[in-house]
């Protein structure tokens, strides 16, 4: 083979940070905008894409042998789309409050391109334990870019963070920021910065 | 007339207020990809466009038919295979795959036929067709169909569906476009080199979302000027 492929322990730290599917890859941007407003929509939201990620990488690895390239990507598909429906009965039954807060983003959690972009790159190559490896360190990649945009935005926002007081009382709350606008302010500038601080350790070294 | 105005506050809303992109944050992949020439955003606009009215007169249909807790399908399937008729049928647990099927499928069909009759057409907006299968605002657009055929008590028709479903892809088009033609000034500018890939394009994003906020409000405008004319 002329292209090694990375092993698991690889594929996991890749997820967290060096290729972070936010931060580096720009995957994952509609629930990244739509639901950072707080924490908790943000964290429930985490929870349920790596619920989805994980199983469709493990399941789609173990039946990778009986792939064919032409209907790949609707297998893809379909298998997120079951586990979707898992994961919005669960939060419905458990969770009926967020389920109703967040949504038809979590329905949405289906056309999320890096589920598919997993599936695609490593479960339908590689062994069930590498797949699954892979989809742990990108569910906390997504986790840790969801609870950076959420930190921000809940705190400047509402002055909260997790629904607990962080700011004195006078904080007069920037109300854009838990708006549509405040989202793509926010993540433009995180963006930015994680650019910038890439490029001077580049230099740097 | 009534219908009319119902018509007319879901397009003002679908296009303007709740536009797809800058306040639910659908389509956001290509927005940002598929933006840094006007005319090929354009392009992507009105094959999404295209592709939503087909995929959403499709989804009602299922959804209406087929899906929705009491639809008449399943309801005669069901007792005539002896069920009681007090029994409630409801699908809607499937609807996720079954709107992804759709969505594929009216790609495919859309990309076949497009290909086939209308060759100009497909040179200009072809090679985004299967971009769209895995673009949010369609499936979005499918879900929130479904969210008023849920009620069994004020159901959406078709028209109505297809409204949304136009007037989204309107929207789309209109916010596409517009990134679009700023970012091709924004080639002239000295961006500051970090926000140079994304950054500079959601910021520029957050400042359109801001604009269209001013919107809100323009349905109920709409509903008043309108019933002092008609009436």
């Amino acid at each position: 083979m002329a292209l090694q492929e990375p092993t698991a322990l690889e594929r996991f730290v890749n997820g967290i940070l060096p290729e972070n599917p936010v931060y580096r890859q720009l995957l994952g941007m509609c629930p990244t905008l739509a639901v950072t407003g707080g924490m908790k929509p943000a964290m429930t939201m985490a929870a349920a894409t790596a619920f989805v990620l994980i199983s469709a990488n493990v399941i789609i690895s173990l039946i990778r042998g009986l792939l064919r390239p032409h209907l790949r990507i609707l297998v893809f598909t379909l298998t997120i789309a079951t586990f979707v429906t898992i994961a919005d009965r669960l939060l419905a039954a458990y969770l009926y409050q967020m389920s109703k807060e967040l949504g038809p983003y979590v329905p949405l959690i289906i056309v999320n391109c890096l589920i598919i972009s997993r599936c695609e790159i490593c479960a339908s190559k590689q062994g069930v334990a590498t797949a699954a490896s892979d989809a742990v360190g990108m569910s906390l990649g997504f986790a840790l870019a969801l609870a950076s945009l959420a930190t921000v935005r809940e705190v400047l926002g509402t002055g909260t963070w997790f629904g607990l007081a962080v700011l004195p009382q006078s904080w007069p709350n920037w109300g854009i920021m838990v708006l549509p606008p405040g989202a793509f302010l926010t993540l433009g500038l995180l963006l930015g910065l994680a650019e910038w601080v890439g490029q001077k350790r580049r230099s740097g070294v | 007339m009534d219908t009319f105005i119902t018509l007319i506050q879901i397009a003002v809303g679908a296009a303007l207020i709740n536009n797809f992109v800058l306040h639910y944050f659908v389509g956001i992949c290509p927005f940002l990809g598929v933006s840094r020439r006007l005319g090929t955003a354009f392009g992507m606009g009105c094959a999404v466009t295209f592709v939503i009215s087909v995929a959403a007169v499709l989804s009602w249909t299922f959804t209406y038919y087929i899906l929705r807790p009491g639809a008449p399908l399943p309801q005669w399937v069901w007792q005539t295979l002896g069920g009681s008729s007090a029994t409630t049928v409801d699908l809607s647990v499937l609807s996720y795959i079954m709107y992804i099927f759709v969505i594929a499928a009216s790609v495919q069909f859309v990309e076949m036929y497009v290909r086939r009759f209308f060759p100009p057409l497909y040179k200009s907006f072809g090679v985004f067709l299967p971009l769209i299968t895995t673009n949010c605002a369609i499936l979005f657009a499918c879900l929130e169909i479904m969210k008023h055929l849920q009620d069994p008590t004020k159901l959406w028709g078709l028209h109505e569906a297809l409204t949304l479903a136009v007037f989204g892809g309107v929207g789309f088009t209109i916010a596409i476009s517009m990134m679009a033609a700023i970012r091709e000034e924004l080639e002239m500018c000295d961006v500051p080199r970090p926000l140079r890939s994304a950054g500079i394009g959601l910021i520029t994003a957050g400042i359109m979302a801001m604009a269209f906020m001013g919107f809100t409000g323009v349905d109920k405008g709409i509903e008043n000027t309108l019933n002092l004319l008609l009436k």
